[in-house]
């Protein structure tokens, strides 16, 4: 262990609680939400200077939620499961009123005219939202270094990257900002940044959660995903907010079974097979492997039968994702041209408009990923890259469901090393795109995933191990990373 | 199979660019030009793959004409989104003229 002054991930008071705890204990009138959020913004006036984890704190409606919610318990009534519970939002999820800028100057000052509906759903059960969290801008990254508001730090090492593109969500939950956030998973963006931070992050079933209010990056891929610093608690927001929603016609009809409804059970019996591919692929790092390694034994230890499974076609994935995101992005970013909301560059007509304002508005990773999709989609090149990608992407699902006639869940690690320097990656985009190797796959198949601290690497800092589930296995997800979750904990000791 | 295209040249990135309304410097063409060749020669594993049997996934699941019932409901307030537009005229988005010559 090493030995160091308090830092921004050492918790204490309520900032230590969990959100269930926080829940029980405002629902029960013990503790107040407005405690609660003022040891929160305390905590965030402390450290928020050293970590960046926010666009913007919403300290004043924050408050003032609080207050309401107090005001609720005491008149007798309940506020919901979440009450009082403080959470962070990553920047690309629609505020009503409040600026949602996707870390991007092209939708500076822009302030939504509705919420999205997680952030309705949110404010149903209670919780109190804190503020905007800071990510790559429009969720391209895998460090949050491309950002128009500079970079999110890593609260277990200010010299280290959170990971990304949701490093803000994961640094804010990390660093006792809040107990829950939310981010967007497209490749890893909520899984790879967990893991970095020492904390649980999830990206649910394709279509699980709404995304009505998610601005888009890329559609046939994107998901809502929460972070916690407990299974449990990640199992409990994601059940606050999933379920069916007529605004956005890639969510699933409903009822689904709650996330939580299998912890506790251990995983006695249950068959895990870990991804050989992804386990020993080239660049996962010595220590990360070890690390997985307990993982394994640990899960064995509790009953499981573990075994390796190859899952041959997931080594093609990360082409196949860095030729569909691009694609499907170059398509999305089309909106931001000046004309309805954010930026506007002058320009002597139209097309000098657009160009002036996507060349200002933009940064450069949101440039080379548009560019890239644009190549992709276009004539002669089609069928070579996104055709094939499509292609690819048919084979991955088919390994999985046959993986899955064997084995309930898979594992693997979520990211291929512990958290890097700032600054580290940023020169070749194509090793920043190798942070997302073990998590695309998911994202491809439109499985569910988790990822879950498992002990640490050489440089001491947190290593994330991925359970992996087929479509719809929440529960057995959450049910296996709990029993690492405890593993964990008791190896800590 | 497909065979495997050359690798991206300079004046290609800058036609992609002109597609996608970006305005490079030349510096910003070079640098690109040698970023995309390297995340596209990346992409030559799936080049090579001869799968021209596997059907294609665009969405991981079959859901199509996802309709729902034809009941009125409130749409956005139309001031409350016009206030956010860089320019507006008479309630509708206002934009530099389309065509270049002078009215």
């Amino acid at each position: 262990m090493r030995v160091r002054e308090e830092g921004p991930a050492d918790l204490s008071g309520a900032t230590g609680l969990s959100a269930q705890e926080i829940a029980a204990r405002v629902r029960g009138g013990e503790l107040s939400a407005l405690g609660v959020i003022e040891e929160h913004l305390a905590r965030i006036e402390r450290w928020e200077p050293s970590v960046h984890a926010f666009n913007l704190v919403m300290a004043d409606e924050a408050r003032e939620r609080a207050a309401a919610i107090d005001a609720l318990v005491e008149g007798g009534a309940d506020p919901g499961p979440l009450a009082g519970v403080p959470v962070a939002l990553k920047d690309l999820l629609c505020t009503r009123g409040a600026p949602t800028t996707c870390s991007s100057r092209i939708l500076e000052g822009w302030r939504p005219p509705y919420d999205a509906t997680v952030v309705k759903r949110l404010a149903s059960a209670g919780a109190v939202i804190v503020g905007k969290t800071n990510m790559d801008e429009f969720a391209m990254g895998s460090s949050t270094e491309h950002s128009a508001t500079g970079p999110t730090r890593n609260p277990h090492d200010l010299g280290r990257v959170p990971g990304g593109s949701s490093g803000g969500s994961a640094a804010a939950v990390a660093a006792g900002f809040a107990p829950l956030a939310l981010g967007s998973d497209t490749g890893g963006s909520v899984r790879q940044p967990a893991a970095l931070c020492g904390v649980v992050g999830v990206k649910p079933t394709y279509g699980l959660v709404s995304r009505y209010g998610l601005i888009a990056f890329a559609s046939s891929l994107d998901q809502v995903g929460p972070f916690a610093r407990s299974v449990a608690d990640a199992a409990a927001a994601l059940d606050a907010i999933s379920g069916h929603d007529p605004a956005d016609s890639t969510s699933l009809p409903g009822p689904h079974e709650s996330a939580a409804s299998r912890l506790g059970r251990g995983v006695d019996g249950l068959r895990v097979g870990v991804i050989a591919e992804l386990a020993g692929a080239e660049g996962i790092a010595p220590d990360v492997a070890r690390a997985l390694e307990g993982a394994a034994e640990a899960l064995s230890s509790a009953g499981a039968k573990v075994e390796e499974i190859s899952v041959p076609s997931v080594t093609y994935g990360l082409s196949a994702y860095y030729m569909i995101a691009p694609a499907e992005a170059s398509s999305n970013l089309a909106r931001y041209d000046g004309v309805r909301y954010g930026l506007r560059m002058p320009g002597q007509d139209v097309t000098e408009m657009y160009m002036a304002t996507r060349s200002a508005g933009f940064g450069p990773e949101v440039k080379r990923r548009v560019m890239l999709g644009t190549y992709a989609l276009s004539a002669g090149y089609y069928e070579a890259f996104y055709g094939k990608a499509q292609k690819v992407r048919t084979l991955i699902i088919r390994d999985f469901e046959q993986a899955y006639r064997t084995f309930d869940v898979l594992l693997s690690p979520t990211a291929p090393t512990t958290a890097f320097a700032l600054g580290a990656k940023t020169a070749d985009p194509l090793t920043m795109y190798m942070n997302d190797v073990c998590t695309i796959p998911s994202n491809l198949a439109g499985h569910p995933a988790i990822s879950v601290p498992f002990g640490t690497g050489d440089d001491g800092l947190p290593v994330g191990a991925q359970v992996l589930a087929p479509a719809l296995g929440e529960p057995l997800m959450f049910q296996v990373a709990e029993v690492l979750e405890q593993a964990a904990k008791g190896q800590a000791k | 199979m497909a065979s495997v295209p050359e690798p991206i040249s300079k004046e290609q990135v800058a036609h992609v660019a002109r597609l996608a309304r970006l305005s490079l410097t030349e510096e910003e063409l070079e640098l690109y030009t040698g970023q995309l060749a390297s995340v596209l020669a990346h992409a030559a594993d799936i080049e090579a793959l001869d799968i021209a049997d596997v059907p294609p996934t665009a969405h991981p699941f079959p859901l199509s004409n996802v309709l729902r019932e034809d009941e009125p409901a409130p749409c956005l307030q139309r001031d409350e989104v016009l206030a956010e537009a860089p320019e507006v005229e008479s309630g509708r988005f206002r934009i530099p003229r389309i065509l270049s010559e002078a009215p």
